[in-house]
């Protein structure tokens, strides 16, 4: 057990390492989040907020928060096509720990990485003008640790089921950026047509976006407004999706690389 | 005493092909043995070396690696086992210390820390003893990605080596090592290998390095074409002979035909006399006929490894098709 822990703690340290010394990876991961919070947030927040009645900055802000906590960890995982095609994933596979320890250590690497991101999305969003309280800013780390965990165990199920990484260039912006749309990171879905709703809720990104925005908005008038349920249905939601992508994923991710 | 590896009637046919890429192939390695594996190009080297190392899974048959089965003990396999991979497996954005204290980590040798500094003193140690015998202590704390191709091969090499693993699996390590670092390289490998009875388990393109073996298994076409010790290898593959010229052509084919001695002679060549048994000491003292030229053709490991396959290649029904060695 102890071995297993070192293990994770190597390979989740090995990937924050890496992120830290990725320069241009580190900059477009600012960067993105803070165009869409500046331009997206501030440009519906000047004409759509007296009509939806809410602030749309710091909707946006929260949506976005959620957004990069779940894609980038999602991302992250996806790096092991990466790993396999360099051939270090091996150097992982033949070590004699868990399979179950290396996904769980990529995971939680990369939420670490995602963490860092959502420091920086915090800090444009304070510096643009989104209200954040002490209060708010406590109930929002444990959530994004949470979220972040779905995102990666959702990774670790799109990777047990492509081959390679130009497969995962075309096939994981198709299943990561409609949920930008279906989860409201940036548009309210409290009403949707029968179809889109479906759609919607079938999207794991929705209970990441609504029980961070649940949390932050808790206790607000505009709740009804811009949340679909509360934290704790979002919360069961999370931790059931995450266990069953997680154990799903690897296994089907290790019966993959061995059985060719 | 129970052999370091045991491999029965393995047999491994990937998904979506008609034949199988290793086919029922039988072989053990002696505990501290020196084991080379060779075969062209798609012979099922690295297909047998996956399996064996755990990477891959068989279609059928049974292997034994440090009397633990691959399959129900996995994890004893592995931690039993280094392997240094065909192609390059280190993480190009860490530092050439980094990857090796990953790797101690992954194996269970030292608990986590983020820093060399926080290291034990056991652990620098170790990292410096292996690094000084490769030549790249320098460069430990050097990102890989500005490694050349060599370095980066010895430092996979001083990483499998942390764990002091019972088998090394080595699949064709000395590619793009300069001679000296290989042979630095297989000094210390011997040494290992009677210091701690480490088995290795080795397969190369270099020939050479196959001829210090204490058994070679040729396959080809994924079964085994000869098993054995290299010079019965070389023994069984291919002739000994006499090369012998005389000025006198005619008087030597007389005395040869008188000594009841099997020869042949190619267009103006010399005449090839089969060795067999005898001593050719006793023959070259038994022809008067004054030689002008006397020579023993005692074939290398590699000249018998090239005849074989050429033959198999034929057998096959494939031309044009030289050996990748």
């Amino acid at each position: 057990m102890k071995h297993e822990l070192n293990a994770i703690l190597a390979i989740a340290y090995r990937d924050f390492t890496k992120f830290l010394r990725d320069k241009p990876r580190i900059l477009i991961s600012f960067a993105l989040p803070a165009l869409f919070i500046g331009i997206l947030g501030g440009g519906l927040q000047a004409n759509l907020a007296d009509t939806a009645g809410f602030n749309f900055l710091a909707f946006v802000f929260v949506g976005v928060l959620a957004q990069v906590l779940f894609q980038s960890t999602a991302s992250g995982v996806i790096s092991l096509v990466e790993d396999r095609e360099q051939d270090f994933s091996q150097v992982m596979f033949v070590a004699p720990v868990s399979r179950y320890s290396i996904i769980l250590g990529k995971i939680t690497g990369e939420t670490f990485v995602s963490l860092a991101q959502a420091a920086g999305v915090i800090i444009f969003g304070l510096a643009v003008g989104v209200s954040l309280s002490f209060g708010q800013f406590m109930r929002l780390i444990p959530a994004g640790i949470l979220v972040a965990m779905l995102g990666g165990a959702f990774g670790i199920l799109v990777l047990a089921n492509l081959g390679n990484q130009q497969r995962v260039r075309q096939i994981f912006p198709l299943v990561i950026f409609p949920q930008f749309f279906l989860a409201g990171v940036f548009n309210p879905i409290t009403r949707l047509p029968p179809f889109l709703f479906i759609l919607s809720r079938a999207a794991p990104m929705t209970y990441a976006v609504d029980l961070m925005r649940g949390l932050y908005y808790a206790g607000a008038a505009e709740t009804d407004k811009v949340v679909l349920y509360h934290p704790m249905t979002n919360l069961l939601v999370i931790v059931v999706l995450t266990t069953v992508f997680l154990s799903l994923g690897t296994i089907l991710f290790v019966r993959r690389e061995r059985n060719r | 005493m129970e052999s370091a590896v045991e491999v029965q009637n393995l047999v491994k046919r990937y998904k979506n092909s008609a034949k199988n890429a290793v086919d029922d192939i039988s072989f053990s390695v002696e505990r501290g043995a020196f084991f080379a594996l060779l075969g062209p190009n798609g012979a099922g080297k690295t297909t047998t070396i996956s399996i064996l190392t755990t990477t891959l899974e068989k279609t059928s048959g049974s292997v034994r690696l440090a009397g633990y089965d691959s399959d129900r003990d996995q994890n004893a396999v592995r931690a039993r086992i280094g392997v240094v991979f065909q192609s390059p497996s280190l993480d190009l954005n860490l530092t050439a210390e980094e990857n090796i204290r990953l790797h101690a980590m992954l194996y269970g040798l030292y608990p986590f820390r983020p820093a060399y500094g926080m290291m034990p003193h056991t652990y620098k140690e170790r990292v410096a003893e292996l690094a000084d015998v490769l030549g790249i202590r320098d460069s430990l704390f050097r990102p890989v990605k500005t490694f050349s191709g060599g370095m980066r091969r010895k430092l996979e090499i001083v990483r499998d080596l942390m764990h002091r693993p019972a088998i090394l699996f080595l699949d064709e390590p000395t590619t793009g090592l300069d001679p000296l670092s290989r042979k630095n390289l297989w000094q210390y490998l011997a040494r290992v290998r009677a210091d701690e009875g480490m088995t290795i388990f080795l397969t190369t393109h270099y020939l050479e390095e196959a001829e210090t073996a204490d058994r070679v298994c040729i396959i080809n076409h994924g079964v085994i074409a000869a098993l054995g010790r290299p010079s019965d290898i070389r023994q069984e593959l291919t002739e000994i002979y006499l090369l012998l010229d005389a000025r006198d052509h005619a008087a030597l084919a007389r005395e040869l035909m008188r000594l009841n001695l099997a020869h042949k002679r190619e267009a103006d060549g010399p005449f090839r006399v089969t060795l067999g048994k005898q001593n050719p000491a006793a023959i070259v003292q038994a022809i008067k006929t004054p030689l002008s030229h006397l020579a023993i053709h005692n074939p290398t490991l590699e000249e018998a490894y090239l005849e074989m396959i050429g033959r198999d290649e034929q057998h096959n029904g494939v031309t044009n098709a030289p050996p990748a060695v």
